[in-house]
């Protein structure tokens, strides 16, 4: 009897998730429908205007595509010379020692930082640093939010990318040491082939994190709806734009918002599904 | 996404929620639920005024500032009292609605607020604000900037103008203004609540606007009245339409509305040709049904609505204007708002005679 109760909850429990996704889907579809349909699909994927005029309102979600991925691929970038380091030293130079434990702890406390607190960061450190290298004038862009979004990634990258370093087989590495390999000639010819796809797919989770940052983003990257010429040059992303915007926002211009926030969900999505397909297939190997 | 924003309302007037009758009070009806949303430009006026008329009438009102959109958007769906709005309707969308009745609260302005290390004052005109904002004036020792500062150390550097990247009426007021001052602007750029500026970058509210300015040098941007009061923020003196050049101030900005005013009170009062005036003032508005009588309220309901608006029109009450960083309405604006009161109706009766 007790058993039934229990098995009834833990159904209802996990009915209620995909339920909450499928309603969230639902209701972005459905109030995306209006814009989709007045611009066209690809048309609203592929135009880069956003003009207001009441009347002959274009709506256009391309500049913030560029933007997202923009700042996502650059965060990727930057992101790479500080967390590789920490997952080779945290799963394989010091592996095991009280010191990588104490490392890679201080690495995941890094994402447990609330993302106002980057953001301010960002607003009041780097971007007078941005400004004072004379990389750009108004110190916000597309490039001060990348940097300060690569160091959100970094635990995320890092913890994972370190697992899968460790889970390198020991004999494989004793291979290479008795035909006479050196320790970096070692991580580079055996730990890097073996582990690759793994510390690939660990980034590609990191940047679903990169991808929907909302207010780091909004604060350092300028807000402004144009094509972004450089990537010292002000923009906004997907997440960024909807922020700025959804108070006031009525009519077509909510549908579009709405729009690019399905669109981002989707990106999302497939960046997310690509690296839990990439894991899975790194175990196996 | 109308739902979510009525929650947030709901939210907020229940969290007012107070029903509790006390024995001293004298009102002749009981106490009241009012609840507004819209404009977060007159919140901070608003906020003490709603604190006194709690006091004084003992009625509960909880508004929420959601923007002046967001505040019509709950007005259409009839879950407010009342909508608080920085721009009135336009006549499109007055005929897309019930008719509606504009009474005009308090009078801000928006301001020029500028980072340039040296520079304590600086004179500005509307043709070379414009053009600053349209990107053709570039670097702060421009002759137009020089010949209007003849004594200030212009710094040789690039103008950074900053602007909000959400939709606001202050950006509404101050497009207006450029709009009125410049033909070129008016026509590539035009007015609007959100208008895609073509240089400098954006931050959203009057705080982000503010704090990009503090921490960026060579920048300017504008900035509503009440915040750059408060927060002491360094402004421009502006170049009327008389020639003065004219400091923002709760004179100043009164002093604008000293012209022509249509009977519905929906009028801009940017660029005006009132002596002493700041040029980029501008009115806020409380906009209610002329019908009361829509998703159930009672007449009650109605009643409290307009007896918040007369105390708001009370001369006690525009006295608290300039010490929240307002200013006050000019006796005409009163005077036809109160007039404006004896069309509002319920179920078609006059409610006040």
């Amino acid at each position: 009897m007790n058993d039934k109760i229990f098995r009834t909850i833990l159904y209802l429990a996990a009915c209620l998730m995909p339920v909450v996704c499928g309603g969230i889907v639902y209701a972005l579809v459905t109030d995306a429908f209006e814009a989709f349909n007045h611009f066209g699909f690809l048309n609203f994927l592929t135009s880069s205007e956003w003009s207001y005029t009441d009347g002959t309102e274009r709506y256009g979600a391309l500049p913030f595509i560029t933007g997202t991925l923009l700042t996502t691929l650059l965060a990727l970038v930057f992101c790479i010379p500080f967390s590789l380091p920490v997952a080779l030293f945290v799963g394989e130079y010091f592996k095991g020692t009280r010191i990588a434990e104490v490392l890679s702890t201080i690495t995941s406390l890094l994402a447990g930082i609330p993302s106002i607190i980057y953001g301010l960061w960002g607003f009041y450190t780097l971007r007078p640093i941005v400004m004072s290298l004379n990389i750009s004038p108004q110190g916000s862009g597309i490039l001060t939010a990348s940097l300060v979004l690569a160091i959100m990634i970094v635990p995320y990258a890092a913890s994972l990318s370190a697992e899968f370093v460790k889970m390198v087989p020991d004999d494989l590495k004793e291979g290479a040491y008795s035909l006479g390999a050196t320790r970096a000639e070692m991580v580079r010819k055996v730990i890097f082939p073996v582990a690759g796809s793994g510390i690939f797919s660990s980034y590609i989770l990191a940047i679903g994190r990169a991808l929907g940052e909302t207010m780091t983003v909004t604060m350092l990257i300028g807000n402004t709806n144009q094509m972004p010429g450089s990537i010292t040059e002000t923009g906004n992303s997907m997440a960024s734009i909807i922020a700025n915007q959804f108070g006031e926002a009525d009519g077509l211009r909510l549908s579009s918002l709405i729009a690019i926030g399905l669109v981002l969900f989707l990106i999302t999505a497939i960046i997310n599904l690509i690296g839990k397909y990439l894991i899975k297939r790194a175990r196996i190997v | 996404m109308c739902a979510l924003l009525s929650i947030a309302t709901m939210v907020a007037a229940s969290c007012g929620g107070n029903n509790a009758q006390t024995s001293e009070g004298e009102s002749k009806r009981e106490s009241i639920e009012l609840s507004g949303a819209g404009a977060t430009f007159p919140l901070p006026f608003y906020n003490a005024v709603f604190e006194e008329f709690h006091t004084v009438n003992n009625d509960v009102v909880a508004y929420g500032g959601i923007g002046s959109g967001g505040g019509i958007r709950n007005l259409k769906d009839g879950i407010v009292d009342f909508a608080g709005s920085d721009a009135f309707l336009s006549d499109k969308e007055m005929s897309e609605m019930k008719p509606v009745v504009h009474i005009p609260t308090c009078m801000g302005a928006v301001v020029l607020a500028y980072n340039l290390p040296g520079v304590n004052e600086l004179n500005l005109s509307g043709d070379v604000v414009a053009d600053i904002f349209a990107g053709k004036i570039t670097k702060w020792d421009d002759a137009r900037i020089k010949e209007l500062n003849p004594q200030a150390q212009l710094p040789s550097q690039s103008i950074i103008p900053v602007y909000r990247s959400d939709g606001s009426g202050t950006t509404f007021v101050f497009t207006d203004y450029l709009s009125k001052v410049s033909k070129e602007w008016s026509e590539k750029y035009g007015v609007g609540k959100s208008v895609n500026f073509p240089a400098g970058q954006a931050a959203k509210g009057n705080p982000g606007v503010a704090g990009v300015i503090a921490q960026t040098a060579n920048s300017i941007g504008y900035v509503g009245s009440e915040y750059a009061f408060a927060q002491k923020i360094p402004y421009a003196t502006l170049k009327n339409q008389c020639g003065e050049l004219v400091k923002p101030t709760a004179q100043s900005i009164s002093a604008a509305a000293n012209g022509e005013m249509p009977s519905d009170t929906r009028t801009m009062i940017t660029n005006s040709s009132a002596k002493g005036a700041y040029p980029i003032s501008c009115f806020t508005w409380i906009v209610v049904y002329k019908e009361q009588n829509y998703s159930n309220r009672t007449k009650e309901q109605a009643l409290a609505t307009l007896d918040l608006i007369e105390f708001i029109l009370s001369e006690k009450t525009q006295g608290i204007t300039t010490k929240v960083h307002y200013a006050p309405l000019p006796a005409k604006a009163i005077e036809l708002s109160r007039e404006n009161l004896k069309a509002i109706t319920f179920n078609g009766e006059a409610l006040k005679k």
